[in-house]
């Protein structure tokens, strides 16, 4: 194996690892601060790639406004779940359990609702203009579009940070993650805070699936792989924390572009390769805070 | 007489904030007595590292003889320790009854049983309406125990804690919630369940009534540390303890 | 009243047993094909919800359990015959075991969602596997041909075999769920950092009932080869394990039989509806969401709950 080879599948580690990341990323947003998992956000990835889908070849968008459209789509697909829907349990005893039947109704639902209004053929979206070529360095032949999305990705991740920790907002959020009733007191709209940052995690899981949609096709049924996909990232880099789940998506990535480029047809397996044998050894995550155990 | 509970130089911080500080006492078999101090001064975090929910980070606790620092809540319950919770910690979806003959049950060993029906115990069961009888709860045994008044509830905790025949009970705040009269009677049945059963009984307590009324023994804590111990006309005379907690309580 | 409630049951047991050995005389293969799907899924759905409704672990991946089960009896014929029809439902039965016992200690070390997630992500894992191993399990094409020798060979006997089988599990699990055992297990759902005060370990009763839970559903997998005469991935697929929760949802999480009448009701409806439709799982999303929102108890809890509500309705009518 020479040094550019390495190379490559390193870009292309990257490249999944930025998608990954994205995607959980917006589960753990929501799941860190409205304490709910959403078993569905793989499926708000689904919804906003069929949406840049229909904006690109149908409107004959621009594939940077169908982007922007996939992520206002799934945001308000979002919000009107979490209002509609996950709010009328928040409370209820056992209330973990219904989250994930709920959600898990979404996902059938979405499927099939996205299958009725696409049809259930692969649909495939090029990449957008400018970065159709790659970059070449010596050797060395990178797809643009990938470097594309990583720096995207990049953005997003610093602009979400920005927001969380920098703005009042942000701030608001994540003491509502803490304290509800407090906050509920102190006179913050505690339900509508919920359903904006809903809207916000669904929107990332949104712009994360148009991002994707020219590299893999886009179908129904795409939604399940992503969540377990990113599921995994969030159990390995301790759910809620941020850079550890950045971590794990970087290290499952480049598993899978190792795995990719040695023995395809097992390369599905070896997230959960990953994953089990973090669980045998480091059962709370990689990079899981001490003291997390509840007494 | 050998003491059946010794603490000796038990620290815990959480964080930068420390819980307890290098608290020692000795705590004699047969002996009712009380854990005074003003919010947060860590009695509950005390009770969680004597029954292993907490593991101290200095210190060791000697339970009748043995060190059982750092064991799980499991194995030291099973020699003989039993604890009620200052917020009510029972199975509110199970009969009164079977709340407290889960505890029997679990004391005859018979929790993996997976053929006879509840009933077959008989003894278990018999045990479990004695308790109910002495608690004053025998003729709400039926009901489930989310719909018990709060008072109530927080004596179904106490019982479910005395299925287990403990040598030693620990209350964490047993009049906690409660009404005067409420609060009166909980006093006299913490008493007589205390000779009733020949317990060592410790409990956290606020309401000073109670304190000065039953207990041979107060222990005050302030900000993790011991700040006294003694009988409870000592306490009552201690003016450091004066000063610093009952102030014009007394 | 233990002996009210006794003679309830028997009678319950009675009905239960007659209906199911009469179905037979129908001479319709159709309906004997359907009841005893019913039957197996149906104790498929009890044995999940000792998990779920009484001891509160949502596992997503007991598809895994069932598929070895299916794969236990398939595999074994494929590769030995069809006189290893039997031993192979013993096989996958024994591997679940095994399996459930070793998985128990990665899955159980973490609580609530964390235990779903993982449970899921292993059930993905073992679906992916046979899916990817051609050589060996066929891949998506599954097993087919799976006919047991003998007299069970007969639709009908294996029909009672189904039953029998069914009956004495669901009787197992009905008296563990009445047991000491199951007392502890309700109770792990309800208050897990009391039950460490009973001076019982919560982790190793939840392995114990993981191990229960997973061996009648790897025995359900291994009924159902016999049943459909061949395996499919699908059986391991996460949809499997997401009908099983939903028949317990239909049914009802807190009533022993409420995940039994959950699976007669879905089998119900799959084979009405499913035919029509290819828009299926939005009806089972419709189903679920609509049950969780509206009727979280079940059919069958929400019928308890009205009967009690009359009654003490009536009750009070007749004080006036
Ligand atoms: N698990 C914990 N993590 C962090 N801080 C804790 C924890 N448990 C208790 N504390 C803190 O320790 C202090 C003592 O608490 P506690 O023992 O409950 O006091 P008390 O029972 O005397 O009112 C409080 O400041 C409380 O916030
Ligand atoms: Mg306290």
């Amino acid at each position: 194996m020479d040094s550019s080879f390495l190379l490559v599948q390193f870009v292309s580690g990257l490249t999944m690892a930025t998608l990954l990341f994205l995607v959980a990323s917006g589960l753990t947003l929501i799941f860190g601060v409205g304490g709910v998992f959403n078993f569905a956000h793989g499926s708000f990835y689904m919804l906003g790639a069929y949406l840049a889908y229909t904006v690109v070849s149908l409107a004959h968008g621009n594939f940077w406004v169908a982007v922007l459209a996939a992520g206002l789509g799934a945001g308000v697909a979002g919000m009107i779940a979490e209002a509609a829907f996950l709010r009328r349990i928040y409370g209820r005893s056992e209330e973990g359990g219904f989250q994930i039947l709920l959600t898990y109704s979404l996902i059938l639902i979405i499927d099939d609702l996205v299958k009725l209004v696409w049809g259930t053929e692969y649909k495939s979206l090029s990449r957008p203009a400018g970065f159709t070529g790659s970059l070449v360095i010596g050797d060395v032949t990178l797809p643009s579009y990938n470097l594309a999305i990583v720096g995207v990705g990049l953005l997003v991740v610093v602009v979400a940070w920005w927001v969380l920790s920098r703005t009042r907002p942000g701030r608001i959020a994540r003491a509502t993650a803490l304290d509800r009733e407090t906050m509920g007191v102190l006179g913050v709209n505690v339900p509508l805070t919920m359903t904006l940052v809903f809207g916000i995690a669904t929107a990332l899981g949104g712009i994360t699936g148009a991002l994707a949609a020219p590299l893999r096709s886009v179908t129904p049924g795409a939604g399940i792989e992503v969540i377990i996909d990113s599921l995994i990232v969030v159990v390995l880099g301790g759910m809620g924390n941020f850079w550890g789940a950045w971590l794990a998506a970087l290290l499952l990535g480049e598993v899978n572009a190792i795995a990719v480029a040695t023995v395809p047809e097992w390369a599905s397996l070896f997230s959960y390769l990953v994953m089990v044998v973090t669980l045998i050894f480091k059962p709370e995550g990689l990079f899981a805070p001490r003291q997390v155990r509840k007494v | 007489m050998q003491p059946i509970l010794e603490l000796s130089g038990v620290v815990k911080a959480f964080g930068g904030l420390v819980v307890t500080d290098e608290v020692s006492f000795k705590v004699l078999p047969g002996e009712i007595s009380a854990i005074i101090g003003p919010n947060g001064a860590g009695k509950t975090t005390l009770f969680n590292q004597i029954t292993g929910a907490l593991k101290p980070d200095r210190g060791s606790i000697t339970f009748q003889g043995t060190d059982i620092t750092g064991l799980d809540t499991q194995e030291i319950v099973a020699r003989g320790m039993g604890r009620a919770f200052q917020i009510t910690s029972i199975f509110p979806e199970e009969t009164v009854l079977d709340n407290v003959r889960v505890a029997c049950l679990s004391r005859a060993g018979h929790t993996r049983q997976p053929l006879k029906g509840l009933g077959a115990y008989k003894s278990s069961t018999e045990k479990a309406m004695a308790l109910l009888t002495s608690l004053g709860l025998a003729d709400q045994a039926h009901r489930l125990a989310f719909e018990l008044a709060h008072g109530d509830q927080k004596l179904l905790d106490i019982g479910v804690a005395l299925g287990l025949e403990p040598k030693l009970l620990l209350l964490d705040e047993p009049t906690a919630g409660m009404s005067p009269e409420e609060r009166h009677l909980t006093r006299t049945l913490v008493q007589k369940l205390w000779k009733e059963f020949n317990l060592t009984l410790i409990f956290i307590e606020h309401d000073m009534d109670t304190v000065f009324g039953i207990a041979q023994v107060v222990r005050v804590l302030q900000q993790g540390r011991l700040l006294a111990e003694g009988t409870p006309d000592e306490i009552r005379a201690n003016p450091e303890v004066v000063k610093a907690y009952l102030g014009e309580e007394l | 009243m233990e002996a009210a409630s006794d003679k309830k049951a028997l009678l319950f047991w009675g009905l239960f047993l007659v209906v199911f050995a009469l179905v037979p005389i129908s001479r319709n293969d159709y309906y004997l094909a359907m009841a005893n799907r019913i039957l197996v899924w149906g104790m498929f759905a009890v044995a999940f919800n000792m998990l779920f409704g009484v001891t509160g672990m949502l596992s997503f991946g007991q598809a895994l359990f069932f598929g070895l089960g299916g794969y236990g009896v398939g595999l074994m014929v494929k590769y030995l015959g069809q006189a290893w029809f039997l031993a192979g439902l013993g096989a996958g039965v024994a591997a679940a075991a095994v399996v459930a016992y070793l998985l128990g200690y990665l899955v159980i070390r973490v609580s609530g969602v964390f235990f779903t997630i993982l449970t899921l992500a292993f059930g993905q894992l073992a679906w992916q596997i046979t899916f990817r191993w051609y050589r060996v399990t066929g891949g998506d094409d599954g097993i087919q041909g799976l006919v047991p020798t003998g007299i069970l060979g007969d639709h009908i006997v294996y029909y009672y075999f189904c039953l029998i089988l069914v009956a004495c599990s669901v009787w197992f699990l009905k008296r563990l769920s009445a047991s000491p055992q199951g007392l502890i297990l309700r109770c792990v759902r309800q208050n897990p950092a009391r039950v460490r005060f009973l001076g019982r370990r919560v982790r190793r009763n939840q392995r114990r009932i993981y191990v229960i839970s997973s061996v009648f559903a790897a025995l359900a997998g291994g009924l159902m080869a016999g049943v459909d005469n061949s395996i499919h991935t699908n059986m391991l697929n996460w949809t499997t394990s997401g009908e099983v929760i939903l028949m317990s949802v239909l049914g009802g999480i807190h009533q022993f039989f409420g995940p039994f009448i959950g699976a007669a009701v879905i089998k119900v409806i799959e084979d009405v509806v499913g035919a029509r439709t290819e828009y299926w799982s939005l009806i089972i999303g419709l189903v679920m969401m609509t049950m969780v929102l509206l009727f979280p108890r079940g059919l069958v809890g929400e019928w308890v709950s009205f009967k009690a509500r009359m009654r003490s309705g009536g009750a009070r009518k007749e004080g006036v």
